[in-house]
Order: structure tokens, then C-alpha cells, then sequence
């Protein structure tokens, strides 16, 4: 079947690629473009290890057709960081300790920058149901949690 | 905490992996790719026992873009040997097996054939097109159901190993065990009170969040590489050069980033397929399993049944127990039944002990190692009696434990004689915590419960290189799964008394550094940060050479203190000291590079203690229950990274707290499993769950230079009955089955409180 050309933006950058109708996003970024940071922990939508942002809206990859991509902005954990600076999120999260293995954090970290950017102010439980969609198994989500209303209440402090 | 003592250790650095990590820059297994690669798949058993009759693969064959296919015909027939991995047992005839059916499926879900094409939908296509003959046999699912005599048998050569006389019939029991201990029966003849009850648990999944995967390149003269999420790469080349008949040094086997493995990255599934399908096809190869073919055909943990009888005096004195535990083996022997029955009044001083195993074999996948392998299961069992006990008693559950709480010189059922342990210590720490002093929130009931785990050594390779400007580079052979890296960079730091900025740590493919046994078993910090420590020590012997050398006297005459040799006393004479920078600037001149060499076979893990304090509301309507404060104290001997320590502590509990509420393997009629995806296998998530405490105790190990006890396998042990517990002191209802989840629970309730029929 004659492949699709598609014309987006990733991480800031204007990006044209090939893929067949059935091939997810996920599997574009990992497999053609060679951004392996967003993960697939499950391919089904149940883990959220393979988050990105699509038009500033959380999504999981595994879960966009790839030709979705035609003309919208998609960002991924490959342009969280700027030049040398890590993201607070990112910085917060290895001070914390809020990886063990690590496999599920780029989709913590898409996902928390998400909500951050909603909702400057989230209480533990605000934080915790709008992480529900993303499975860590290591850390048992305590210190993720902390790492995230730390930063949130760091934000707040530096936009004053 | 440690801190004071040391310099370093008990110092919360960020982990050298870091920024690796958060950036998405670090490769874990399926992020690693090869020119020319091929896709890999796996035809699985739809059945969950039955004949392989024939596998015709000449029309996948044809397909443009296949280029090889495998089956059992491609893997060499293996030996009745059992070799150990990690911390369990397997059998090279039963494994091989297991990796590719041979004779029969024996569970759905079973490897039967393997394909490398161009593409995974060439690959995909390729596996419909295989032609398996199969005849479907009767299966058993249920451990008791495999148990009985009329069961369909899995195994006709399977004779029960433990019983004497043997068997004359095969059976599904692979092997019985028998722990003894005193005077059973003159035990229980002194009890004035005797609790007993039946338990079962469902088998479970590690569930880490990144599947299996693998990249395999065989080239022409016969040298294979292999990059592996595993637990142990030198496991992945011990069991390849097996399994496939190649020379062990042919293969050089790199760990990638491992995205979680608790247990289950201790064994081969994938890799010596993707080596015979590259050997056969000339290119890599590369696979990745699905989810689906995690839960169907990677892990378990077993399900099984424990009874238990505990008897006691009125002043709450243990004095004789019992239990029979029967596992889950999966499809081929070797549940951890053994550890299980060891572990399971390991935390009592109890006089007379019986415990009797069964191991079990069923259609289901092979079990797996996961996380303190069976101690959990008997400990649902043992510590929710425990805790009837003390209801019965009207004691305080933790009272109760104290009183019989096992300490140095206590004798366990299996064998060896407790030395310095923190079980006392840490039992007193948990009621001493505000947790505990405080009463539970309105709504709220609180159960408690201990566990034990025995903690494992074994051996370990180490190196330390100095470089040229005199920082240090640690090499070791263990996969770091959850910043172990950052504890051998902190141990090591310490030794040399340098920075820990100075000091990068570095894991080794199985060809640049010697044998490491799994990462398991919480060995890691305690016998590699051994070697690690042992290997600066080496280095440190070393440049105390060179700076004797360089002031012309003799090396006993140089210390080494804080990164600096020093003369040992002024009769050595007047030098300035010389740092580990200026020796590094002129090691050429006295005798070239400085490094530091250890290996060891490490004895003396401290065995680990917890005791878990859950609040928690069971609503009597949905049955769900809300976990609303969660502690966990433990005896972790030295915390070198507390917050490692403490994220161990955190992790293992919540993988307990699922256990306890949600997780569970369900199988349908025709022995096909039910829910072989996150949705439906449902793990705990953030809104599940509130902050988990921790309280560190440390008792350090007299066996190790910083007292270091392994301390990631403990924390999966309490919490399964310290959630029982709260429940029954919610409901009022005692259940014995796992898990305690919102259908059950509210079954449960409302056979024991009827409704008004109007309701
Ligand atoms: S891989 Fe997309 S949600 Fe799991
Ligand atoms: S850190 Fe391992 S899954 Fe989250």
C-alpha cells in the first residue's frame, strides 16, 4: 500500500515523514525518527509510558494513527530540556528519586508538565488522579507526587 | 540515619543515570537497533494443553520477506540438569522446553515456532501461515485440581521428589519439602489456644512496565552479540551457550537500561530464539514482546494454598506451628515453594515448627522469580493467623509479635542460627511511630503484619581504573535497576575518600568484566558494593605503592586518608601528601596505570525484617477499599542512598497492596487467560494509594564493611495480610482468598450481612 507523506512539527521542528496508514505514532517517533524516548509499556492506552503532547493536549502515542500528525504541533520528552537546562520537572524528579528504573518517567514527565500547565496549583489528590493514567511500578508513586507538587510550588514562587 | 559516621554513605546525591533518564536519552531494551535488522515473532500455543502433532512452516516460508523460521527442530534436545538462576532452580531439559514447545503446549501462550522478516507486519503475516497440528488434551488450571488423583498429568516422566518411597506414578507434584523443628505434636499439646485456617492466593504479575526485548547478531564465524533487558546478562549467555550448544566466550551479552524486572528478567524467553533466528537468517534480529505476551507466556508469580495452624498460651507465647503450602509451578517444576516454607515463621523464636511444601505443575506459564519469591504468599497465610491470634488474645498485634519476635540466636526451621537481626528493633520502631500512636481517621480500621526475607550474596567481579586526572571510573557486571549505580558510586567515594562527583560507575557487558550473578535476591549493594569496595581497595594498595616509591620508602610506611597518601608517622619522614590526582599525573613514572581488581563469592547477607501499618475504609456497598495511610518500617541494615532505600520500601509495599486488592491471573473454561492487559489486570495507580511512610532502621550487618542488608525484597512480604488484616477489622469478616477485590469483598459482605429483601 502506497505510504502517506506527512508534514508536522516536533519538538519545535518542522518534520516530514512517510508511514502507512495503520502505523501509530509511537511507532513512527521510535521507529523512524528515532525518538526512543517515549516508551511502549503496553501499545493499548493503559500504562502512558508513551505520552506526548499533540496541540498542547496529553495523548498516548501508541493510541494516534501517525498521519494525525498532519499539521499539528507535537512535542515529546526529547524537547522538554533547553540546550543545557534540564526542565524543573526533570531536575525535581532524579533530586527526588522519583525513578527507579526509569522506563516510565519520560511519560511522568510529559504528563506532569501537562498538568502543570493546566492547573499551576494541584492538590496531592489533583495530582494523583491526573497521573491515574500513567503505571509506574518501582516507586509506588510517592515520591513522583512530591516531586511534582515541589515543583508546582516552585513555579509559583518564581512567577510571583 | 548514617550520616556523621560517614562522609558519603547515607548522602542523597542525584544518581549518575539522571539526566539520561529524564531526558528519554537512556536506551532500554527495545531502544537499541542494528542495520539490516529483522523483525522477530513468536507463533504461541492457543491451547492451553495439547499434542504438537506437526508444524508445517512452507507457506510462511514463501512469503516475500520471511527469512527464517524456527521451531523446536532448531534447538538441540537438553539434559534432566538443574542449574541455578537467580534464586530459583531450573532444569536445561525443562527450560529449553519452555522457550520452544517440543513434544506438547503446555500452556496457552507457549512459544510453538519463531519468524525474522523484513517487517512486524511481513512477520505478523508470516506467523498466520504456519500450519500447527495440534491434539488438544483435558488441562488443570487450579493447583488443587492438579493435586488430585485422576488430574490430567503434564509431565508422564514427573515422579514427586521428596517422598519416600517414591512414587511409582508419575503425578503434577514435582517435589514435596519437610521442615521440622522440635516436637510437633508435644507443641500443640501445651497450646491453650489453637488458630487454623485454609488461605489461597491467585498468581500475579511483576508487571514492570517495559516488556521483554532483545537484539540478537550472529555473525559468520560463529561470534554472537546480544543486547538484553535482563536481570542478568551473564544468565542470557549461560543459558544461550547452553541451549544452543555455543562456547560461552563466543557471546558477548550487553545489558541495556532495564525498565523494571522484580524477579522476572532472571530468565531467557526471547534471546536464544532471536540467536537461532539470526544465525539462521544471517542478519539481527530483534524482539519485543507484546504486553499480551508478557502476561500470557513472561513471569508469573505463583498462586497457591497455605494452611496454617499456630498455637499459643493465653500470655500470647507461641508454641507450635504449622503450615502446608502448596505452589503454582507453571508448566514445568520450580515454584518457590522452598522459600517460601523457610520463610514462613522465620520471624518467630517458636519451638516446634512443621511446614510441608508441595511444588506444582499446571498449564500455566513457568512461574517466575518475583520479588522475595513465595515469602508473601505464606506470609498472607501466617500473619493473618498471627493476627486472629492477638484478636483472640485481645493483644496488641505488634505486642504480640514482640513477644515472639525471633533475635539473634534464634534457630529457624530450615536450618541456620539468626546472628545480629533488627526485628525486635524495627517491631519497637513501628509502634513507636506517630502512625501507630495515632488513632486511625474516622471510618478507618488498621491492620499490621511482618515479614521476613533472607537476603542473598553470591558472586560478584568488580574493577576501579583512575584516570589520568585522577578521577575514578567503577566497572561492575550487575544491571541497575533501581540506582544501584548511585550506591556502589557512594560506597566506593567513601573508600577513597574523594568526591562522589569524581567516581562514575559504569556496568559492564558480560566480555569487559568477570562473572556477576543476577541482579536479585537484594544482592546487589550488599555483595557487588563488596566487590566495589574490595576493588578500591585493591587500587588504594596500589597507590600507596606509587607514593612510596615516588619519597623512596617502603609502602607500609603510607596510609591512605581522606584521598591523600600520607605518611603513616613522622618516622616515615616529612612528604606533603599526595592526592589521587598527582599519582594519577605521574603513575607513568612509577610503575604505569592504577587500577584495583576484586572477585568474591559473597557470604553473610543479612537477612531483612518489615512490619507494614495500613489504614484503610472497605465501602459495604461497592466493596472497595480505600487505603488512607500506609507505613513501612524495615531493618535495611545501612541505607547508603536513603532515598533508594526508601523508594524500595515504597515500590515493594504498593506491588503488595495490589497483591492484596486487584491483581490476579483469571483464566476461562478452555484454560485461556482472561485478562492479559492493564486494563483488566489491574495494578495500583497514583489515586489509588496515599503517601507511603517509611521509617529506616538501621541495624547494620556485621558482614559487610557499611553494614550494608539487602532491602528490596522485604517490603513485598507484610503487606498482602497487613492489608487482610485491616479489612477483617473493618468488616469483621475474615477472608482467606486473594485477592480482596471489590467483587469478592462485596460478595463476602453481603453473605454475611443479608439484606433486607425490600433493599
Ligand atoms: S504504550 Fe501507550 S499507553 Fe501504554
Ligand atoms: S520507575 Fe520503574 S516503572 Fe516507574
Amino acid at each position: 500500500m502506497a505510504k502517506t507523506h506527512v508534514t508536522t512539527t516536533i519538538n519545535g521542528e518542522p518534520t516530514e515523514f512517510l508511514c502507512d496508514a495503520s502505523q501509530t505514532m509511537l511507532d513512527v517517533l521510535r521507529d523512524q525518527l528515532g525518538l526512543t524516548g517515549s516508551k511502549e509499556g503496553c501499545g493499548s492506552g493503559d500504562c502512558g509510558a508513551c505520552s506526548i503532547m499533540l496541540d498542547d493536549r496529553l495523548i498516548c502515542s501508541c493510541l494516534m494513527l501517525a498521519v494525525e500528525a498532519e499539521g499539528k504541533k507535537v512535542e515529546t520528552i526529547e524537547g522538554m530540556a533547553h540546550g543545557e537546562q534540564l526542565h524543573p520537572l526533570q531536575k525535581k524528579f532524579v533530586e527526588f528519586a522519583a525513578l527507579q528504573c526509569g522506563i516510565c518517567t519520560p511519560g511522568f514527565l510529559v504528563a506532569s508538565k501537562a498538568l502543570l500547565a493546566k492547573n499551576p496549583n494541584p492538590t496531592e489528590t489533583e495530582v494523583r488522579f491526573w497521573l491515574a493514567g500513567n503505571l509506574c511500578r518501582c516507586t509506588g508513586y510517592d515520591k513522583i507526587v512530591r516531586a511534582v507538587m515541589e515543583v508546582a510550588a516552585e513555579m509559583r514562587e518564581t512567577a510571583r | 540515619m548514617s550520616k556523621g559516621k560517614y562522609k558519603w554513605i547515607g548522602t542523597r546525591p542525584d544518581r549518575p543515570d539522571g539526566a539520561d533518564k529524564v531526558t528519554g536519552r537512556a536506551r532500554f531494551g527495545a531502544d537499541f537497533n542494528m542495520p539490516g535488522q529483522l523483525v522477530g515473532k513468536v507463533l504461541r500455543s492457543p491451547h492451553a494443553h495439547a499434542v504438537i502433532k506437526s508444524i508445517d512452516a512452507s507457506a510462511a516460508l514463501a512469503l516475500p520477506g520471511v527469512k527464517a523460521v524456527v521451531s523446536a527442530v532448531d534447538f538441540p534436545d537438553q539434559p534432566n540438569l538443574i542449574v541455578p538462576t537467580g534464586e530459583m532452580q531450573v532444569n536445561l531439559r525443562d527450560i529449553t522446553r519452555n522457550v520452544m514447545a517440543r513434544e506438547k503446549a503446555l500452556y496457552e501462550g507457549h512459544p510453538v515456532a519463531a519468524v525474522a522478516a523484513t517487517t512486524e507486519a511481513v512477520a505478523k503475516a508470516a506467523l498466520d501461515l504456519i500450519k500447527v497440528e495440534y491434539e488438544v488434551l483435558p488441562h488443570v488450571i487450579d493447583v488443587a485440581d492438579a493435586m488430585k488423583e485422576d488430574a490430567p498429568i503434564l509431565h508422564d516422566h514427573l515422579i514427586t521428589e521428596g517422598v519416600k518411597p517414591a512414587p511409582t506414578k508419575p503425578s503434577n507434584i514435582a517435589k514435596r519439602i519437610d521442615n521440622l523443628k522440635g516436637d510437633i505434636e508435644a507443641g500443640f499439646k501445651q497450646a491453650e489456644i489453637v488458630v487454623e485456617r485454609h488461605y489461597t492466593t491467585q498468581a500475579v504479575h511483576q508487571g514492570y512496565i517495559e516488556p521483554h526485548a532483545t537484539l540478537a547478531s550472529a555473525a559468520e564465524d560463529g561470534q554472537i552479540q546480544l543486547w538484553s533487558t535482563t536481570q542478568g546478562h551473564f544468565q542470557v549467555r549461560g543459558f544461550c551457550s547452553r541451549l544452543l550448544n555455543i562456547e560461552t566466550s563466543q557471546i558477548r551479552v550487553t545489558p541495556t537500561e532495564i525498565g523494571g524486572g522484580f524477579g522476572g528478567k532472571t530468565v531467557v524467553y526471547l534471546e536464544p530464539i532471536a540467536v537461532r533466528l539470526s544465525q539462521k537468517s544471517g542478519k539481527p534480529v530483534k524482539m519485543v514482546m507484546s504486553r499480551d505476551e508478557v502476561f500470557r507466556a513472561s513471569g508469573p508469580a505463583p498462586g497457591g494454598t497455605v494452611h496454617v495452624k499456630i498455637g499459643a498460651k493465653r500470655d500470647g507465647t507461641i508454641v507450635a506451628a504449622e503450615c502446608t503450602i502448596a505452589l503454582q509451578a507453571g508448566a514445568f517444576p520450580g515454584s518457590p515453594v522452598g522459600p517460601a516454607c523457610w520463610t514462613s515463621f522465620a520471624c518467630y523464636d517458636i519451638p516446634n515448627i512443621k511446614v510441608v511444601g508441595y511444588d506444582v505443575v499446571s498449564n500455566r506459564p513457568k512461574v517466575a522469580a518475583y520479588r522475595a519469591p513465595g515469602a508473601p504468599i505464606s506470609a498472607w497465610g501466617v500473619e493473618s493467623t498471627v493476627d486472629i491470634l492477638a484478636q483472640e488474645l485481645r493483644m496488641d498485634p505488634i505486642d504480640l509479635r514482640l513477644k515472639n519476635a525471633a533475635k539473634k540466636g534464634t534457630k529457624t526451621s530450615y536450618g541456620p542460627t539468626f546472628d545480629t537481626i533488627g526485628f525486635v528493633e524495627t517491631l519497637e520502631a513501628a509502634k513507636a511511630s506517630e502512625h501507630y500512636k495515632s488513632k486511625p481517621r474516622a471510618g478507618m480500621s488498621r491492620g499490621v503484619a511482618a515479614g521476613f526475607w533472607f537476603n542473598v550474596g553470591a558472586d560478584s567481579s568488580a574493577a576501579a581504573h583512575v584516570a589520568e586526572d585522577g578521577t575514578v571510573t567503577i566497572i561492575s557486571g550487575n544491571p541497575d535497576i533501581g540506582g544501584s549505580r548511585a550506591s556502589l558510586a557512594l560506597m566506593a567515594a567513601e573508600e577513597l575518600g574523594v568526591d562522589y562527583s569524581k567516581v562514575r560507575p559504569v556496568i559492564a557487558d558480560t566480555s569487559s568484566i568477570g562473572f556477576n550473578f543476577v541482579t536479585g535476591g537484594s544482592r546487589v549493594t550488599f555483595a557487588t558494593g563488596l566487590a566495589v569496595v574490595n576493588s578500591v581497595r585493591d587500587m588504594i594498595r596500589e597507590l600507596k605503592v606509587r607514593a612510596a616509591k615516588t619519597w623512596g620508602v617502603d609502602p607500609d610506611g603510607v596510609i591512605w586518608e581522606d584521598g591523600c597518601a600520607k605518611p603513616a608517622g613522622s618516622n616515615v619522614g616529612e612528604f606533603e601528601p599526595l592526592s589521587l590526582a598527582q599519582l594519577a599525573a605521574t603513575a607513568g613514572r612509577t610503575g604505569g596505570p592504577i587500577n584495583g581488581h576484586a572477585q568474591l563469592n559473597a557470604q553473610g547477607a543479612g537477612p531483612g525484617f518489615g512490619v507494614h501499618i495500613v489504614d484503610l475504609a472497605v465501602d459495604r456497598d461497592t466493596g472497595i477499599v480505600t487505603v488512607d495511610r500506609y507505613t513501612a518500617a524495615q531493618d535495611v541494615g545501612t541505607a547508603i542512598h536513603p532515598s533508594y532505600v526508601e523508594g524500595q520500601l515504597q515500590g515493594g509495599a504498593v506491588q503488595g497492596v495490589g497483591w492484596a486488592l486487584n491483581e490476579e491471573y483469571i483464566y476461562g473454561s478452555k484454560g485461556r487467560l482472561d485478562n492479559a492487559g492493564f486494563l483488566d489486570y489491574r495494578m495500583p495507580v497514583a489515586s489509588d494509594l496515599p503517601m507511603i511512610e517509611t521509617i529506616l532502621v538501621e541495624v547494620p550487618n556485621p558482614h559487610h564493611p557499611y553494614g550494608v542488608r539487602g532491602v528490596g525484597e522485604v517490603p513485598i512480604v507484610p503487606p498482602l495480610a497487613a492489608v487482610g488484616n485491616a479489612v477483617a477489622r473493618s468488616t469483621g469478616i475474615r477472608l482467606t482468598d486473594l485477592p480482596l477485590s471489590p467483587p469478592r469483598l462485596s460478595a463476602a459482605i453481603d453473605a454475611a450481612t443479608p439484606r433486607m429483601a425490600a433493599e
